[in-house]
């Protein structure tokens, strides 16, 4: 064996090795083994009961919805935050990661003290006939809060390495600024809006903390998978909650495959441009 | 940057552009952001100082803070040292391997939180593989301390790691190797030109991933039990006082995490404009 | 102690970095490893350093395997290409940092790790700069630290991996004088890697020229400029001009220019020629055959003009330099017909493949009287 100048790739390797193990593998490999020891038909029945399937058409359905509104308001965050200087710039900057910072629970509370009827947002919108505390639109409001930063997150370096002579190039060509826009920056911008959008997705799918203070668990209509997983552990229907447990562990494995091939599209993309 | 270039003779003035989406991006992070923030204070001190004073003091939320201490304590520095261990294994040596290594490590960032109380669950439950053989022997996990602690470092595992990678990947073998021609040994090495390297770095995925750990709801939710003074973190005190309609007390001890979160956003901001260059940005990795 | 390198092979995936790599390197000498990147001149002195090791081969030093001593313990000291300055800490501590690593009972006392750092300071021109940290200093000052960090250690040998790389040319020029005169004072046996001829040539008491992991030719800078072994030292070592001979009748030749008395006897019909721009003969008498040349051009750069000449015999310009001073003494202009031959050349036979055969390589020179300038 060749002789390493470096030491402590055995030692390291090793030891990273028995750590993930232990904490990570092993674990899913006794949800894999929990899910397995129910039957196929079993499993359909399980997944295709009504109040799973209104869980799973909210949790998808309002993650999807919720990363698309994070696109659009991480573009224009983004933006902002990279082009423009204007006072507060870097406070708000900061401020951007407070999803990431503040515990889900936090949030939850707190975005529902905020839209319930009485609330400051709550009190606002209710006259208009807009309920969002304890209905699907209050999963999807939380959804939005959690996913925010990552399209903001991944757009940034992307934004701040642009050059600008591209898009002076365009203009000088007689290109109107929308022109510029849309036939210039956004293509170049897309494989980390993708990114940012697959990482905000799988985040709204899997969030459970502050969805569930405010979605108010209405069943056939405001609950979320995670919650059900919850409900079926606390009546010790273990199985159950393994099947459900098994389909959003391959929703996350799906979803973090096409974050990589984004990632590696957009790395090949970016040494042709270069 | 921007009014420089005169505006064009059609369409809207430029500056009026850019205020108008400056404005725009301002009221969404006011809506979003800056209210869910205000309420938890507002909430917090509704009936004035001293209930919010005495809602702190008492027992459940005095123990909630001691649990949610103890836990940080024991999976920060077990997260530290596998972090380093694995930057150092996957950013200084090739093996096979290596993308399936650094795609395990993210798995835990891309599970639901849920899915991770879950499986410690399944695995130390009654039901779980070693349920009856730790039942036989005394030993509790789920629903007790170990488990919180398990969960806590399943859901922190990425932090340090993802870290270290990259940037000990950009900074690079070189000083390592010609401290080795100088006739360092291993751990002079490490503690002498590696450590203080990525200092900065590892300071860095500590504060993020101490920051995860004390705010951790979901997968300490399922493990937990909800056993009032023993099994219950900060965020599972918010929760309980919250369902007991205790709004001031749940928004109290909401507040000290919102005062976490700040003081992390606040020192990673410092660390980002003071030590950026020492620091690798890994977009999507929180 | 001589430091043996035998049959060094090294592979990589997909190539072969070192392809039977041997040379020896005497005590005190200063050896230069020159070749295009690529080449494997960077692992061998990575092998050197224990920073990497052979798949095949062998290297001793003073008869002991050198490969079995890890790098720590083979008294070497390194000047990395970019330096690899400790970036936390301050020029003294970079410098002492080797004496301070040392297991306890061989390390110098505190008061004589700071007595030798600050003679290597001097020694370096650095004094007074021990406080700074490798970012505040200039790209010139790092390459120094580097080097009084390598001598701290008081190596058996220095290993230098492209000394000069990251410098501009001016300070280049300074430090490769000091370099020298440094080496000349201390006779430590020094092997540098570069990919600049010009530095090989006037620093290196020898130089092995590499190409494709392969050692092309090992000499003096006088024998690998003045007698390259292979075409590739030829066309990779100074400028030259190129071109095929052939075989007619009883000599080589082309286009009128035939070098006499060729050692291959009649086996061999075609050859490469290669001719230096100072080796060509730019006033060549009636009487003795030549190139009918054209001047195209004048490109004058300082202390020497060089001159393109087309000859319509060869079909192919031909580069030539001439002292500037002579410019006006032989009233070249452009437009102007010339007569022109080599004075010299290196030749190589063409085997049935056109490869030339390095092995019967043919140093010609043109038979006296033939004027030693123009």
């Amino acid at each position: 064996m060749r002789r390493r100048v470096l030491p402590g790739f055995g030692i390291s390797l090793g030891y990273a090795l028995a750590y993930l193990g232990l904490i990570v593998l092993l674990p899913l490999a006794a949800l894999a083994w929990k899910a397995s020891g129910i039957g196929v038909r079993e499993l359909l029945h399980l997944l295709s009961t009504p109040r799973t399937l209104a869980a799973l058409r909210l949790s998808l359905g309002g993650a999807l919805l919720a990363a698309l509104v994070n696109v659009a308001a991480g573009l224009l965050v983004g933006w902002v935050l990279v082009r423009y200087r204007f006072p507060g710039r870097r406070l708000f900057d900061a401020l951007v990661d407070l999803p990431f910072a503040l515990p889900t629970a936090v949030a939850g509370i707190a975005l529902t003290t905020l839209y319930a009827p009485n609330g400051w947002l709550g009190g606002w919108l209710a006259p208009m006939g807009i309920q969002v505390a304890y209905t699907p639109l209050g999963a999807f409001v939380a959804m939005v809060f959690v996913g925010f930063p990552f399209v903001v997150r991944t757009l940034q370096p992307v934004l701040a390495s642009l050059e600008r002579d591209v898009e002076e190039a365009a203009e000088s060509l007689g290109a109107r600024r929308w022109q510029t826009f849309f036939r210039v920056i956004l293509p170049m911008l897309a494989p980390p809006l993708l990114t940012g959008f697959a990482l905000a997705l799988a985040r709204a799918v899997g969030e459970y903390g502050s969805v569930i203070f405010i979605a108010g668990n209405i069943p056939m209509r405001s609950e979320i998978v995670p919650l059900l997983i919850v409900q079926k552990l606390e009546q010790f229907d273990y199985a159950g909650a393994a099947a459900l447990g098994v389909v959003m562990l391959l929703l996350s494995f799906a979803l973090l495959v096409a974050v990589a091939l984004l990632q590696r599209w957009s790395r090949r993309w970016a040494e042709h441009a270069a | 940057m921007s009014g420089r270039h005169p505006s064009r003779p059609w369409g809207w003035p430029r500056r009026l552009v850019h205020l108008g989406l400056i404005l725009a991006a301002l009221v969404f992070l006011m809506l979003f952001l800056v209210l869910p923030l205000a309420t938890v204070f507002v909430e917090a001190f509704r009936q004035g100082v001293s209930p919010y004073v005495a809602s702190i003091q008492q027992p459940e939320a005095l123990s909630a803070i001691r649990l949610t201490l103890l836990v940080a304590v024991i999976a920060v520095p077990l997260n530290v040292v596998f972090g380093v261990a694995a930057a150092w294994a996957m950013a200084r040596f090739d093996f096979p391997g290596k993308a399936l290594l650094g795609a395990f490590i993210d798995l835990p960032f891309s599970v639901s939180p849920v899915i991770s109380g879950l499986v410690y669950v399944l695995l130390f439950g009654a039901q779980g593989w070693f349920g009856p053989w730790l039942d036989a022997h005394g030993v509790k996990i789920i629903f007790a301390v170990p488990g919180l602690v398990l969960a806590t470092i399943f859901i922190t595992l990425p932090f340090v790691a993802r870290e270290l990678i990259p940037l000990m990947q950009s900074q690079g073998s070189e000083e390592e190797e010609a401290a080795r021609v100088l006739g360092a040994s291993g751990w002079q090495m490490f503690f002498r030109v590696t450590l203080p390297n990525i200092r900065w770095g590892l300071l860095y995925g500590v504060l993020l991933c101490n920051a995860r750990a004390m705010g951790e709801f979901g997968a300490v939710s399922v493990v937990s039990g909800h056993i009032r003074g023993l099994t219950t973190t900060m965020p599972l005190e918010v929760e309980m006082r919250y369902n007991e309609y205790d709004y001031v007390g749940a928004f109290a001890v909401a507040s000290l995490l919102a005062l976490l979160a700040l003081l992390t956003l606040g020192i990673k901001t410092l660390l980002e404009w003071r030590y950026g260059d020492e620091l690798a940005h890994a977009p999507g990795g929180h | 102690m001589t430091l043996e390198l035998s049959h060094l092979d090294r592979r990589f995936a997909g190539f072969r970095a070192l392809d039977d790599v041997s040379l020896s390197i005497a005590p005190g000498e200063f050896l230069a490893l020159l070749g295009p990147s690529g080449s494997g001149k960077t692992t061998l002195l990575r092998i050197l350093a224990g920073l990497d090791y052979p798949d095949g081969g062998g290297v001793r030093m003073g008869g002991e395997d050198f490969l079995a001593t890890p790098a720590r313990e083979r008294r070497i000291g390194m000047v990395f290409q970019h330096y690899a300055l400790f970036r936390h800490l301050t020029v003294t501590e970079n410098v002492a940092f080797g004496l301070r690593v040392r297991p306890w009972r061989s390390r110098p006392s505190r008061a004589e790790i700071r007595e030798r750092v600050e003679r290597l300071l001097r020694r370096v021109q650095l004094e007074g700069l021990g406080g700074r940290y490798p970012t505040q200093l200039s790209g010139g000052q790092r390459q120094r630290v580097a080097l009084a960090r390598a001598l701290a250690v008081e190596p058996d040998l220095l290993l230098l991996d492209e000394p000069f790389g990251a410098l501009d040319a001016q300070v280049r020029v300074t430090l490769r004088r000091w370099l020298r005169e440094l080496h000349e004072e201390l006779e430590l046996t020094t092997v540098f890697v570069t990919h600049d001829q010009e530095e090989a040539l006037e620093l290196a008491d020898r130089i092995a020229v590499m190409n494709n992991g392969r050692i092309e030719q090992v000499g003096t800078p006088e024998v690998i400029y003045q007698q390259p072994a292979t075409p590739f030292v030829c066309e990779f070592i100074g400028k030259v001009n190129r071109f095929r001979v052939r075989r007619h009748g009883a000599g080589f030749g082309v286009g009128g220019w035939m070098p006499e008395d060729d050692p291959w006897q009649r086996d061999v019909t075609e050859a490469v020629a290669y001719v230096r721009p100072e080796q060509l003969w730019l006033a060549v008498p009636p009487s003795q055959p030549a190139w009918e040349a054209r001047l195209r051009h004048i490109y004058l750069a300082g202390s020497v003009a060089h001159l393109e000449l087309h000859v319509a015999s060869l079909d192919q310009p031909l580069e030539a330099d001439v002292a500037s001073e002579d410019l006006s003494r032989l009233g070249l202009q452009p437009g102007m017909a010339l007569r022109v031959a080599p004075r010299s050349a290196v030749l190589f036979p063409l085997d049935g493949n056109s490869v030339p055969r390095s092995e019967e390589r043919w140093l010609w020179h043109a038979p006296s009287p033939v004027p030693a300038r123009v």
